[in-house]
């Protein structure tokens, strides 16, 4: 499977046209992705900018084989619009939803297991890709340049905010991959590192963690395993209390191994620049490069 | 969402999993009524959402209806602080009167979300009592952990094989074989994300009891639990968190801050936080006001920071996409107004709609101190709180 920075052909499904869906799927084709069909259960046969939509992904894909499918249903129905576009055989799949409930998650995540697809999110801002002029989510348009520097991170405005930094030194990106806050979710840290690895358009890489689970601790043993490429990181969550939700499910301090300090601290010893604080990744990144 | 102790055993006594006779009192009369009927031997339990309750005298003992009576009485209408509980105060409302039990040995039973794994996990130890983390560090080899395949459910050999590290006898492990069975079952059908039995008690007649027991609701799948929404114990939250969950804005207040913080999204609300204390200062609260805030609900985060006496500066950090800087800035003023409270703010305004953003706000009479990035922002926050 090509990995998604470097796919050929890149036609994008809209599942979920509500008040949001429909604000940011413009956002996407003003960008200058192509969007080639919606999914609505009740709309079926209507156009969104002269964009038809379908009733069921299965009609859609018949008519017009997207290779990405996003998706804005509403947290109760969103997994079960991830499996309705696993079984139509769309390959990457991308979930914006929030709030997904973790049981749910659990029975998606076993059920794309061994299958052909790869699910960012949910509950994430998805990807940019500026050389292509593709973007599948909601990270904003305006404040990307094209360049070679790749950017992972678990949260979205976040992510806006190491990209205007690196915009603001003349640091363009290769892409932009947000993965999401929830504790269940599918790509992570560690297939993103190795995509950019492998991608000839990435020569540097910025990573954004937070505290809660031990995402980043995967990471920082793949970075010291297999990646060539130089990494800045920087991990939010310093002053976060234990116990107390941050906000999103997965951001929350449970054993030691979850602090922010735990995290810095393997990734140090994997080889990668940490960012003290939030405000300095992209000075970081320019000293590198 | 978490329930109180009662709660949780009448969800555990409706799926058959034992339990000692008990029941909820809301004062000392009641307690007494209660535990006569008992016998007269009883515990006193305080109903706090906190862990570590008995160290902190939340848990009393009882030899008469007298003493139960004068425990709650006691209990009822106080505050409990535990070790576990950091600095909040948890108000004692209730307390569970249950008939003592002769314990013979302390086990502990959890079930819960392996993130790591991707699947629950049922956690069993043979030292119960005691707090797990505790017990992972200091004696690891008495954890067994069964990692449970979702589309198989907790598989007999794996339950007979943690049976068999402990050698239990037949009676007790076909009891044990029963209730991590009807854990799981709880687990799944009920959408919690712990359901933790601490101590599962051996008790005179060789039998298996849950004498404590902790359960959290998926806060996400509450939409599909009508009957547990009902649980929800309002007075367990601190005012200005609850108020804020009403209006859909994720807060939590930090002790000790001075900086309230006002931002967009979870992450980037961390960075704040963590960049006010780079400042030098310490953040009052984590605020996220979400992805497409209205007016109104930007209206009532101002009131929610601006109610907390400790803070001295706000730090408002927008970061438009979906939300529009403009009608958060809107938010501010009509807060501004209709709460008459002012805190100077720094102000940090990117994305949609920010050059409004700024305009809306400079024509307000409020202290603000622009910046236009997160560094300048920290430099603005040391010099106005004379660091």
């Amino acid at each position: 499977m090509k990995s998604i920075l470097n796919k050929d052909s890149n036609k994008v499904l809209v599942q979920g046209l509500g008040r949001d869906g429909s604000f940011q799927t413009q956002k996407c084709i003003d960008y200058g992705t192509e969007v080639v069909a919606g999914v609505h259960p009740t709309k079926a046969g209507e156009n969104f900018n002269e964009i038809p939509i379908f009733g069921s992904v299965e009609e859609a894909v018949k008519h017009t084989s997207p290779d990405i499918g996003l998706i804005f249903v509403p947290a109760p129905f969103a997994s079960d619009a991830i499996i309705e576009q696993v079984d139509a055989g769309i390959e990457t799949v991308v979930c914006i939803t929030e709030g997904i409930p973790v049981n749910d998650m659990l029975k998606v995540n076993n059920y794309i297991k061994g299958k052909k697809v790869r699910l960012i999110g949910p509950n994430c801002p998805g990807f940019l890709i500026p050389r292509k002029k593709l973007k599948v989510g909601i990270i904003p348009g305006s404040i990307v340049s094209e360049g070679k520097v790749g950017v992972v991170s678990r949260s979205g405005t976040l992510t806006y905010e190491a990209i205007v930094q690196l915009t603001m030194l003349g640091i363009g990106q290769s892409a932009c991959v947000g993965i999401g806050g929830d504790p269940l979710h599918g790509t992570s840290f560690v297939d993103v590192l190795q995509m950019f690895e492998e991608d000839q358009n990435t020569e540097a890489i910025v990573m954004i963690g937070e505290i809660g689970g031990t995402r980043e601790q995967a990471a920082a043993k793949m970075i010291k395993e297999s990646i060539s490429k130089p990494v800045v990181a920087s991990i939010v969550g310093q002053t976060a209390p234990e116990g107390r939700r941050m906000g999103h499910a997965g951001a929350v301090i449970t054993g030691k191994s979850a602090l922010a300090s735990e995290k810095i601290k393997s990734l140090k010893s994997a080889g990668v620049y940490i960012a003290d604080s939030p405000t300095e990744i992209g000075l970081r990144l320019k000293e590198l490069i | 969402m978490q329930l109180h102790e009662y709660q949780a055993k009448e969800i555990l006594n409706s799926s058959k999993v034992p339990i000692p006779d008990g029941k909820v009192a809301k004062s000392g009369i009641e307690a007494k009524e209660i535990a006569s009927s008992f016998g007269g031997n009883c515990v006193v339990k305080a109903q706090v959402h906190a862990g570590g309750r008995g160290k902190a005298g939340g848990i009393k003992l009882a030899n008469n209806p007298d003493e139960a009576s004068e425990h709650a009485d006691n209990m009822i209408g106080s505050f409990l602080k535990t070790f576990q509980s950091g600095d909040t105060e948890f108000p004692i409302n209730e307390v569970y009167i249950e008939e003592a039990s002769s314990i013979l040995k302390e086990y502990y039973l959890a079930v819960t979300m392996d993130f790591d794994f991707k699947c629950p996990v049922i956690i069993f130890s043979t030292e119960g009592g005691m707090n797990i983390e505790e017990v992972a560090e200091k004696y690891p080899d008495k954890i067994i952990k069964i990692h449970v395949d979702p589309l198989v459910g907790p598989s007999p050999y794996k339950i007979r094989n943690l049976i068999s590290v402990f050698k239990f006898d037949k009676e007790i492990s076909s009891q044990l074989y029963k209730i991590i069975n009807q854990l799981y079952g709880i687990f799944i059908s009920n959408d919690c994300t712990l359901i933790e039995i601490n101590p599962l008690a051996l008790v005179e007649g060789n039998n298996l009891v849950a004498l404590d027991a902790k359960i959290t609701i998926d806060d996400d799948a509450l939409f599909r639990h009508k009957d547990l929404l009902k649980l929800f114990d309002e007075a367990q939250i601190n005012k200005s968190e609850l108020n804020a969950q009403k209006n859909d804005l994720a807060y939590i207040k930090l002790s000790g801050g001075e900086v309230g913080c006002m931002v967009n999204g979870a992450g980037l609300a961390m960075a704040t936080m963590d960049i006010t204390m780079k400042a030098g200062a310490l953040p009052a609260n984590f605020l996220d006001v979400g992805g497409s805030a209205s007016e109104e609900r930007i209206m009532e985060a101002y009131n929610i920071i601006t109610s907390d006496a400790d803070v001295k500066l706000i730090l408002v950090n927008l970061f438009g996409g979906i939300l529009r800087c403009d009608v958060a800035a809107k938010g501010i003023i009509e807060g501004f107004k209709k709460y008459n409270k002012s805190v100077p703010m720094v102000v940090v305004l990117r994305g949609t709609n920010s050059e409004e953003a700024k305009n809306i706000l400079k024509e307000s009479s409020m202290e603000i101190y622009f910046s236009d990035d997160l560094p300048s922002a920290a430099e603005e926050i040391n010099k106005r709180l004379g660091k």
